[in-house]
Protein backbone atom coordinates (compact mmCIF):
# COMPACT_ATOMS: atom_id res chain seq x y z
CA UNK A 1 0.00 0.00 0.00
CA UNK A 2 1.17 3.41 -0.61
CA UNK A 3 1.65 5.77 1.91
CA UNK A 4 -1.19 8.30 2.53
CA UNK A 5 2.09 10.79 3.54
CA UNK A 6 2.41 13.67 1.03
CA UNK A 7 5.28 15.82 3.20
CA UNK A 8 7.37 15.61 5.84
CA UNK A 9 7.99 19.10 7.69
CA UNK A 10 10.67 19.32 10.77
CA UNK A 11 12.09 22.87 12.52
CA UNK A 12 15.05 22.72 14.72
CA UNK A 13 16.94 25.47 16.08
CA UNK A 14 19.65 25.47 18.59
CA UNK A 15 21.41 22.32 18.19
CA UNK A 16 19.87 20.93 14.84
CA UNK A 17 22.51 20.38 12.92
CA UNK A 18 23.44 17.32 14.77
CA UNK A 19 19.62 16.45 15.17
CA UNK A 20 18.92 16.46 11.13
CA UNK A 21 22.36 14.56 10.50
CA UNK A 22 20.99 12.06 13.43
CA UNK A 23 17.52 11.50 12.04
CA UNK A 24 17.84 11.94 8.25
CA UNK A 25 21.23 9.62 8.04
CA UNK A 26 19.31 6.52 8.79
CA UNK A 27 16.34 7.34 5.49
CA UNK A 28 17.61 5.33 2.33
CA UNK A 29 16.97 7.03 -1.06
CA UNK A 30 13.83 5.35 -1.72
CA UNK A 31 12.25 7.10 1.12
CA UNK A 32 9.10 8.18 -0.44
CA UNK A 33 8.12 11.56 1.17
CA UNK A 34 9.59 14.83 0.27
CA UNK A 35 10.96 16.73 3.41
CA UNK A 36 11.12 20.23 3.96
CA UNK A 37 12.94 21.50 6.54
CA UNK A 38 13.53 24.65 8.76
CA UNK A 39 16.63 25.59 10.71
CA UNK A 40 17.41 28.68 12.59
CA UNK A 41 19.98 30.50 10.82
CA UNK A 42 21.87 34.16 10.41
CA UNK A 43 20.23 36.00 7.95
CA UNK A 44 23.84 36.18 6.28
CA UNK A 45 24.68 32.74 6.44
CA UNK A 46 26.31 30.51 3.56
CA UNK A 47 24.09 27.69 4.39
CA UNK A 48 26.27 25.10 5.43
CA UNK A 49 23.68 22.93 6.44
CA UNK A 50 22.90 21.80 2.83
CA UNK A 51 26.18 20.47 2.37
CA UNK A 52 27.07 19.50 6.14
CA UNK A 53 24.01 17.11 5.50
CA UNK A 54 24.34 15.68 1.18
CA UNK A 55 27.84 14.59 2.92
CA UNK A 56 26.19 12.70 5.71
CA UNK A 57 22.77 11.77 4.35
CA UNK A 58 22.00 9.23 1.63
CA UNK A 59 18.43 11.25 0.59
CA UNK A 60 19.73 14.65 -1.73
CA UNK A 61 19.88 17.59 0.45
CA UNK A 62 19.15 20.92 -1.45
CA UNK A 63 18.16 24.82 -0.50
CA UNK A 64 14.52 25.17 -1.40
CA UNK A 65 13.58 27.04 -4.28
CA UNK A 66 10.69 29.54 -5.22
CA UNK A 67 8.11 27.84 -7.38
CA UNK A 68 10.00 24.14 -6.70
CA UNK A 69 7.68 21.19 -6.77
CA UNK A 70 8.54 19.07 -3.92
CA UNK A 71 9.92 15.53 -4.96
CA UNK A 72 10.40 12.38 -2.67
CA UNK A 73 14.00 11.40 -1.71
CA UNK A 74 15.10 15.21 -1.38
CA UNK A 75 15.51 17.15 1.67
CA UNK A 76 14.29 20.78 0.76
CA UNK A 77 16.15 23.27 3.55
CA UNK A 78 15.11 26.88 4.12
CA UNK A 79 17.48 29.84 2.81
CA UNK A 80 18.33 31.95 5.19
CA UNK A 81 16.58 35.08 5.49
CA UNK A 82 13.31 33.74 3.85
CA UNK A 83 10.21 32.22 4.93
CA UNK A 84 9.22 28.49 3.41
CA UNK A 85 5.50 28.09 2.94
CA UNK A 86 3.93 24.91 1.09
CA UNK A 87 1.43 25.39 -1.77
CA UNK A 88 -1.79 22.70 -2.37
CA UNK A 89 0.45 21.58 -5.16
CA UNK A 90 3.40 21.20 -3.22
CA UNK A 91 5.35 23.78 -4.35
CA UNK A 92 7.51 25.91 -2.51
CA UNK A 93 6.94 29.80 -2.23
CA UNK A 94 9.44 31.96 -0.34
CA UNK A 95 8.53 34.88 1.90
CA UNK A 96 10.31 37.92 3.24
CA UNK A 97 7.80 38.90 5.30
CA UNK A 98 8.24 39.83 8.81
CA UNK A 99 10.25 37.52 11.17
CA UNK A 100 7.80 34.77 13.15
CA UNK A 101 9.43 34.29 16.69
CA UNK A 102 12.09 36.25 16.06
CA UNK A 103 12.50 34.37 13.15
CA UNK A 104 13.25 34.10 8.78
CA UNK A 105 12.87 31.12 8.45
CA UNK A 106 10.26 30.25 10.88
CA UNK A 107 9.10 27.12 11.74
CA UNK A 108 5.20 28.11 12.83
CA UNK A 109 5.20 29.33 9.10
CA UNK A 110 6.23 26.64 7.24
CA UNK A 111 4.06 24.41 9.49
CA UNK A 112 0.91 26.70 9.92
CA UNK A 113 0.81 26.53 5.52
CA UNK A 114 1.77 22.90 5.53
CA UNK A 115 -1.30 22.45 7.75
CA UNK A 116 -3.50 24.48 5.61
CA UNK A 117 -2.57 23.43 2.05
CA UNK A 118 -1.87 19.51 2.65
CA UNK A 119 -3.98 19.19 5.52
CA UNK A 120 -4.64 15.35 6.76
CA UNK A 121 -1.36 14.51 4.86
CA UNK A 122 1.37 15.97 6.18
CA UNK A 123 3.93 14.63 9.12
CA UNK A 124 5.02 17.31 11.50
CA UNK A 125 8.15 17.30 13.39
CA UNK A 126 9.71 19.68 16.33
CA UNK A 127 13.22 18.55 17.01
CA UNK A 128 15.95 20.82 19.79
CA UNK A 129 15.72 24.31 20.26
CA UNK A 130 16.27 27.42 22.99
CA UNK A 131 12.61 28.94 21.80
CA UNK A 132 9.01 28.21 21.02
CA UNK A 133 9.03 28.30 17.31
CA UNK A 134 7.16 25.56 15.71
CA UNK A 135 4.54 24.77 18.63
CA UNK A 136 1.98 26.75 17.40
CA UNK A 137 2.08 25.35 14.12
CA UNK A 138 2.51 21.62 15.17
CA UNK A 139 -1.22 22.24 16.98
CA UNK A 140 -2.39 23.57 13.46
CA UNK A 141 -1.02 20.35 11.97
CA UNK A 142 -2.79 18.34 14.22
CA UNK A 143 -5.91 20.32 14.26
CA UNK A 144 -6.13 20.04 10.28
CA UNK A 145 -5.41 15.71 11.34
CA UNK A 146 -2.18 15.30 10.17
CA UNK A 147 0.60 13.78 12.59
CA UNK A 148 2.53 15.41 15.08
CA UNK A 149 5.79 14.32 16.49
CA UNK A 150 8.41 15.89 19.10
CA UNK A 151 11.72 15.07 19.69
CA UNK A 152 11.66 13.68 23.52
CA UNK A 153 13.11 16.46 26.30
CA UNK A 154 15.39 14.27 27.78
CA UNK A 155 17.12 13.50 24.40
CA UNK A 156 17.32 16.81 22.80
CA UNK A 157 20.30 18.80 23.39
CA UNK A 158 18.22 22.27 24.35
CA UNK A 159 14.92 20.99 25.93
CA UNK A 160 12.82 24.23 25.47
CA UNK A 161 11.17 23.74 21.90
CA UNK A 162 10.23 20.78 21.80
CA UNK A 163 8.88 21.13 25.96
CA UNK A 164 6.77 24.05 24.22
CA UNK A 165 5.71 21.60 21.48
CA UNK A 166 4.41 19.41 23.71
CA UNK A 167 2.78 20.97 26.31
CA UNK A 168 0.58 23.61 23.09
CA UNK A 169 -0.03 20.85 20.32
CA UNK A 170 -0.05 17.46 22.63
CA UNK A 171 1.62 15.75 19.37
CA UNK A 172 1.03 12.41 18.54
CA UNK A 173 4.10 10.73 19.59
CA UNK A 174 7.49 11.97 21.63
CA UNK A 175 10.35 9.90 20.62
CA UNK A 176 14.11 9.37 20.42
CA UNK A 177 15.45 10.77 17.37
CA UNK A 178 16.25 7.22 16.63
CA UNK A 179 12.71 6.50 16.98
CA UNK A 180 11.44 9.28 14.70
CA UNK A 181 14.07 7.79 11.52
CA UNK A 182 12.10 4.05 12.35
CA UNK A 183 8.48 5.25 12.74
CA UNK A 184 9.19 7.59 9.01
CA UNK A 185 11.08 4.68 7.70
CA UNK A 186 7.77 2.83 8.49
CA UNK A 187 5.36 5.22 7.02
CA UNK A 188 7.21 5.81 3.87
CA UNK A 189 5.62 2.04 2.82
CA UNK B 1 -28.18 15.16 0.75
CA UNK B 2 -24.73 14.78 1.69
CA UNK B 3 -23.12 16.99 4.84
CA UNK B 4 -19.75 19.40 4.02
CA UNK B 5 -16.78 18.30 5.20
CA UNK B 6 -14.90 21.11 7.30
CA UNK B 7 -12.26 20.67 4.44
CA UNK B 8 -14.90 22.23 1.75
CA UNK B 9 -16.61 24.36 4.09
CA UNK B 10 -12.81 25.87 4.79
CA UNK B 11 -12.44 25.83 0.70
CA UNK B 12 -15.49 27.06 0.01
CA UNK B 13 -15.56 30.30 2.30
CA UNK B 14 -11.79 31.37 0.71
CA UNK B 15 -13.25 30.83 -2.52
CA UNK B 16 -15.92 33.54 -1.48
CA UNK B 17 -14.37 35.70 0.30
CA UNK B 18 -11.56 36.44 -3.01
CA UNK B 19 -14.77 37.07 -4.89
CA UNK B 20 -16.40 39.18 -2.37
CA UNK B 21 -13.16 41.29 -2.33
CA UNK B 22 -12.36 41.44 -5.98
CA UNK B 23 -16.47 42.18 -6.98
CA UNK B 24 -16.75 45.09 -4.29
CA UNK B 25 -13.34 46.50 -4.17
CA UNK B 26 -11.72 45.50 -7.56
CA UNK B 27 -7.94 43.52 -5.68
CA UNK B 28 -7.94 40.19 -7.49
CA UNK B 29 -5.61 38.16 -4.97
CA UNK B 30 -6.87 34.64 -6.65
CA UNK B 31 -3.62 34.13 -8.42
CA UNK B 32 -1.68 35.16 -5.49
CA UNK B 33 -0.24 32.69 -3.31
CA UNK B 34 -2.79 30.49 -1.63
CA UNK B 35 -0.63 29.35 1.39
CA UNK B 36 0.22 33.50 1.97
CA UNK B 37 -3.06 34.55 1.54
CA UNK B 38 -4.28 32.12 3.52
CA UNK B 39 -1.64 32.89 6.59
CA UNK B 40 -2.55 36.60 6.02
CA UNK B 41 -6.48 35.93 5.73
CA UNK B 42 -6.75 33.76 9.03
CA UNK B 43 -4.39 36.58 10.88
CA UNK B 44 -6.74 39.01 9.89
CA UNK B 45 -9.80 36.61 11.09
CA UNK B 46 -7.98 35.85 14.56
CA UNK B 47 -7.01 39.45 15.04
CA UNK B 48 -10.66 40.34 14.63
CA UNK B 49 -12.00 37.70 16.78
CA UNK B 50 -13.96 36.59 13.90
CA UNK B 51 -14.90 32.49 13.65
CA UNK B 52 -14.85 32.08 9.83
CA UNK B 53 -13.77 33.35 6.52
CA UNK B 54 -17.71 34.09 6.08
CA UNK B 55 -17.81 36.68 8.78
CA UNK B 56 -14.49 38.26 7.22
CA UNK B 57 -16.68 38.47 4.08
CA UNK B 58 -19.53 40.36 5.79
CA UNK B 59 -17.24 42.64 7.77
CA UNK B 60 -15.26 43.94 4.57
CA UNK B 61 -18.33 44.20 2.31
CA UNK B 62 -20.30 46.66 5.07
CA UNK B 63 -16.82 48.51 6.23
CA UNK B 64 -14.53 50.08 4.17
CA UNK B 65 -11.79 51.12 6.40
CA UNK B 66 -11.65 47.15 7.92
CA UNK B 67 -11.14 46.24 4.04
CA UNK B 68 -8.49 48.78 3.96
CA UNK B 69 -7.10 46.82 7.15
CA UNK B 70 -6.97 43.89 5.04
CA UNK B 71 -5.97 45.13 2.48
CA UNK B 72 -2.62 46.36 4.55
CA UNK B 73 -2.20 42.68 5.79
CA UNK B 74 -2.37 41.18 1.92
CA UNK B 75 0.27 43.41 0.92
CA UNK B 76 4.18 42.90 1.88
CA UNK B 77 5.19 46.07 3.72
CA UNK B 78 8.50 44.43 4.66
CA UNK B 79 11.33 46.24 3.14
CA UNK B 80 14.59 48.17 3.86
CA UNK B 81 17.27 50.82 2.49
CA UNK B 82 20.10 48.98 0.64
CA UNK B 83 18.27 45.79 1.40
CA UNK B 84 20.74 43.07 -0.69
CA UNK B 85 23.51 45.63 -0.62
CA UNK B 86 25.17 43.43 -3.07
CA UNK B 87 22.86 44.17 -5.75
CA UNK B 88 23.15 47.72 -5.20
CA UNK B 89 27.34 47.15 -5.49
CA UNK B 90 26.25 45.63 -9.02
CA UNK B 91 23.92 47.96 -10.01
CA UNK B 92 26.10 50.94 -9.28
CA UNK B 93 29.04 49.31 -11.41
CA UNK B 94 27.35 47.73 -14.48
CA UNK B 95 23.95 49.06 -15.13
CA UNK B 96 24.28 53.21 -13.95
CA UNK B 97 27.29 53.74 -16.43
CA UNK B 98 24.57 53.21 -19.04
CA UNK B 99 21.73 54.63 -17.88
CA UNK B 100 24.18 57.78 -17.63
CA UNK B 101 24.10 57.58 -21.64
CA UNK B 102 20.57 58.37 -21.75
CA UNK B 103 19.30 62.21 -21.55
CA UNK B 104 16.55 61.29 -19.38
CA UNK B 105 16.58 57.90 -18.16
CA UNK B 106 13.18 56.90 -16.70
CA UNK B 107 13.00 54.37 -14.20
CA UNK B 108 10.06 52.23 -12.51
CA UNK B 109 10.28 50.62 -9.46
CA UNK B 110 6.83 48.66 -9.19
CA UNK B 111 6.09 47.71 -5.74
CA UNK B 112 7.61 49.97 -3.77
CA UNK B 113 6.00 49.19 -0.71
CA UNK B 114 6.58 52.43 2.10
CA UNK B 115 9.21 53.94 0.11
CA UNK B 116 12.40 52.61 1.65
CA UNK B 117 13.94 50.98 -2.13
CA UNK B 118 12.99 54.59 -3.73
CA UNK B 119 14.95 56.22 -1.48
CA UNK B 120 17.90 53.89 -1.49
CA UNK B 121 17.64 54.46 -5.91
CA UNK B 122 17.67 58.14 -5.49
CA UNK B 123 20.38 57.90 -3.15
CA UNK B 124 22.64 56.20 -5.61
CA UNK B 125 21.31 58.28 -8.58
CA UNK B 126 22.48 61.39 -6.33
CA UNK B 127 25.74 59.70 -5.96
CA UNK B 128 26.35 58.76 -9.33
CA UNK B 129 24.93 62.32 -10.71
CA UNK B 130 22.04 61.32 -12.15
CA UNK B 131 19.47 62.40 -9.92
CA UNK B 132 18.82 65.33 -11.53
CA UNK B 133 18.20 64.02 -14.48
CA UNK B 134 16.36 60.82 -13.88
CA UNK B 135 12.39 60.30 -13.59
CA UNK B 136 11.15 57.88 -10.85
CA UNK B 137 7.70 56.42 -10.94
CA UNK B 138 6.97 54.56 -7.67
CA UNK B 139 3.86 52.48 -7.59
CA UNK B 140 1.68 50.17 -5.07
CA UNK B 141 -1.30 49.00 -4.69
CA UNK B 142 -1.92 49.52 -1.25
CA UNK B 143 -2.69 53.29 -0.60
CA UNK B 144 -1.53 53.20 2.69
CA UNK B 145 1.88 52.54 2.04
CA UNK B 146 2.10 55.07 -0.79
CA UNK B 147 1.25 57.83 1.81
CA UNK B 148 4.08 56.53 3.96
CA UNK B 149 6.45 56.41 0.85
CA UNK B 150 5.35 60.02 -0.31
CA UNK B 151 6.44 60.95 3.09
CA UNK B 152 9.86 59.40 3.86
CA UNK B 153 9.28 58.89 7.79
CA UNK B 154 10.64 56.34 9.19
CA UNK B 155 11.21 54.41 12.15
CA UNK B 156 14.75 55.37 13.91
CA UNK B 157 15.09 51.80 15.12
CA UNK B 158 16.28 50.63 11.41
CA UNK B 159 19.06 53.19 10.78
CA UNK B 160 21.65 51.22 12.05
CA UNK B 161 20.73 48.20 9.66
CA UNK B 162 20.39 50.97 7.11
CA UNK B 163 23.52 52.62 7.61
CA UNK B 164 25.41 49.55 7.25
CA UNK B 165 23.88 47.94 4.03
CA UNK B 166 24.39 51.82 2.51
CA UNK B 167 28.18 51.18 3.42
CA UNK B 168 28.01 47.77 2.41
CA UNK B 169 26.32 48.65 -0.67
CA UNK B 170 29.31 50.83 -1.51
CA UNK B 171 27.78 54.20 -0.45
CA UNK B 172 30.36 57.04 -1.25
CA UNK B 173 29.07 59.54 1.28
CA UNK B 174 27.87 59.16 5.14
CA UNK B 175 24.51 57.90 5.26
CA UNK B 176 23.74 60.77 7.66
CA UNK B 177 23.89 63.07 4.64
CA UNK B 178 20.20 61.70 3.46
CA UNK B 179 18.00 62.46 6.80
CA UNK B 180 17.64 64.52 10.00
CA UNK B 181 16.10 63.19 12.91
CA UNK B 182 13.18 64.69 14.36
CA UNK B 183 10.57 63.60 16.75
CA UNK B 184 12.84 60.36 17.27
CA UNK B 185 12.23 59.64 13.33
CA UNK B 186 13.83 59.70 10.28
CA UNK B 187 13.13 61.60 7.85
CA UNK B 188 14.74 61.39 4.71
CA UNK B 189 15.45 64.47 2.73
CA UNK B 190 13.10 65.80 0.57
CA UNK B 191 15.75 66.69 -2.12
CA UNK B 192 15.63 62.97 -3.02
CA UNK B 193 12.12 63.02 -3.76
CA UNK B 194 11.97 65.69 -6.24
CA UNK B 195 11.93 63.53 -9.39
CA UNK B 196 9.82 60.73 -7.89
CA UNK B 197 6.35 60.31 -8.71
CA UNK B 198 4.16 58.14 -7.07
CA UNK B 199 1.20 56.52 -7.96
CA UNK B 200 -1.39 53.63 -7.38
CA UNK B 201 -0.81 51.06 -9.44
CA UNK B 202 -1.51 46.83 -9.58
CA UNK B 203 0.38 44.58 -11.29
CA UNK B 204 -2.58 42.21 -11.17
CA UNK B 205 -5.30 44.41 -13.38
CA UNK B 206 -3.70 47.98 -14.62
CA UNK B 207 -1.86 48.39 -17.79
CA UNK B 208 1.56 48.94 -18.91
CA UNK B 209 2.67 52.36 -16.76
CA UNK B 210 5.96 54.13 -18.61
CA UNK B 211 8.40 53.77 -20.88
CA UNK B 212 11.30 52.80 -18.53
CA UNK B 213 15.15 52.31 -19.05
CA UNK B 214 15.19 50.17 -15.96
CA UNK B 215 12.64 48.74 -14.18
CA UNK B 216 12.61 47.37 -10.71
CA UNK B 217 10.45 44.64 -8.86
CA UNK B 218 11.95 43.67 -5.87
CA UNK B 219 10.41 40.14 -3.66
CA UNK B 220 6.58 40.83 -5.29
CA UNK B 221 6.72 38.06 -7.93
CA UNK B 222 7.24 35.66 -5.62
CA UNK B 223 3.83 35.92 -3.87
CA UNK B 224 2.20 35.53 -7.32
CA UNK B 225 1.50 32.49 -9.04
CA UNK B 226 3.39 31.45 -12.24
CA UNK B 227 0.51 32.41 -14.31
CA UNK B 228 0.14 36.12 -12.66
CA UNK B 229 4.21 36.08 -12.70
CA UNK B 230 4.14 35.86 -16.37
CA UNK B 231 1.70 38.44 -17.09
CA UNK B 232 3.72 41.02 -14.84
CA UNK B 233 6.73 40.11 -16.91
CA UNK B 234 4.96 40.78 -20.34
CA UNK B 235 4.05 43.80 -18.82
CA UNK B 236 7.54 44.95 -17.77
CA UNK B 237 8.88 43.53 -21.59
CA UNK B 238 6.45 45.73 -23.06
CA UNK B 239 7.30 49.05 -20.83
CA UNK B 240 11.00 48.92 -21.17
CA UNK B 241 12.87 50.21 -24.17
CA UNK B 242 15.24 48.19 -26.01
CA UNK B 243 18.18 47.68 -24.09
CA UNK B 244 16.55 48.46 -20.77
CA UNK B 245 17.08 46.86 -17.12
CA UNK B 246 14.99 44.34 -15.35
CA UNK B 247 15.72 43.84 -11.99
CA UNK B 248 14.26 41.29 -9.60
CA UNK B 249 14.09 40.26 -5.74
CA UNK B 250 17.07 37.54 -5.15
CA UNK B 251 15.12 34.33 -5.53
CA UNK B 252 13.09 35.54 -8.28
CA UNK B 253 13.70 34.80 -12.04
CA UNK B 254 12.38 34.94 -15.25
CA UNK B 255 12.32 31.12 -15.58
CA UNK B 256 8.43 30.48 -15.76
CA UNK B 257 8.21 33.48 -18.26
CA UNK B 258 7.39 33.25 -22.01
CA UNK B 259 9.63 36.19 -22.10
CA UNK B 260 12.86 34.68 -20.82
CA UNK B 261 14.40 34.86 -24.23
CA UNK B 262 13.89 38.78 -24.42
CA UNK B 263 16.69 38.72 -22.10
CA UNK B 264 19.81 38.71 -21.66
CA UNK B 265 21.33 37.74 -17.96
CA UNK B 266 24.05 40.55 -16.77
CA UNK B 267 24.10 38.99 -12.77
CA UNK B 268 22.92 36.09 -12.43
CA UNK B 269 23.29 35.97 -8.40
CA UNK B 270 21.61 39.58 -8.33
CA UNK B 271 18.65 39.25 -10.90
CA UNK B 272 20.22 41.86 -13.07
CA UNK B 273 18.69 40.57 -16.61
CA UNK B 274 18.83 43.36 -19.85
CA UNK B 275 16.11 43.80 -22.24
CA UNK B 276 17.90 42.54 -25.84
CA UNK B 277 18.14 45.07 -28.43
CA UNK B 278 16.39 44.06 -32.04
CA UNK B 279 18.57 42.22 -34.30
CA UNK B 280 20.73 41.20 -30.71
Amino acid sequence: MMTRYKLVVIGASAGGLTAFEKLLAPLQTGFSIPIVVVQHISPDSENYMVSFLNDHCNLRVKEADEKEVVLPGTVYVAPPNFHVMIEENLSITLSVEERVNFSRPSIDVLFETAAYSIRKDVIGIVLTGGNRDGAMGLKMIKEAGGLTIAQSPEEAQVDIMPSAAISIAHPDYVLSLNEISELLMRLSN
Amino acid sequence: MKTPSKDEIDSIEFDLLLEAINRSYGFDFKNYSKAHILRRLTYFQNWNGLQSFSQVQDLILHNKSKMKELLGELSIKVTEMFRDPAFYLVLRKRVIPLLKTYPFPKIWIAGCSTGEEVYSMAILLKEEGLLKRTQIFATDFNEKAIEIAKKGIYAIDKIKLYTVNYQKAGGKNSFTDYYHVRDNRVEINPELRQNVQFALHNLVNDNKFETAHLISCRNVLIYFNKELQNRVIDLFSDSLINGGYLVLGMKESLLFSSKAGMYKTIDADRKIFQKRLTGE
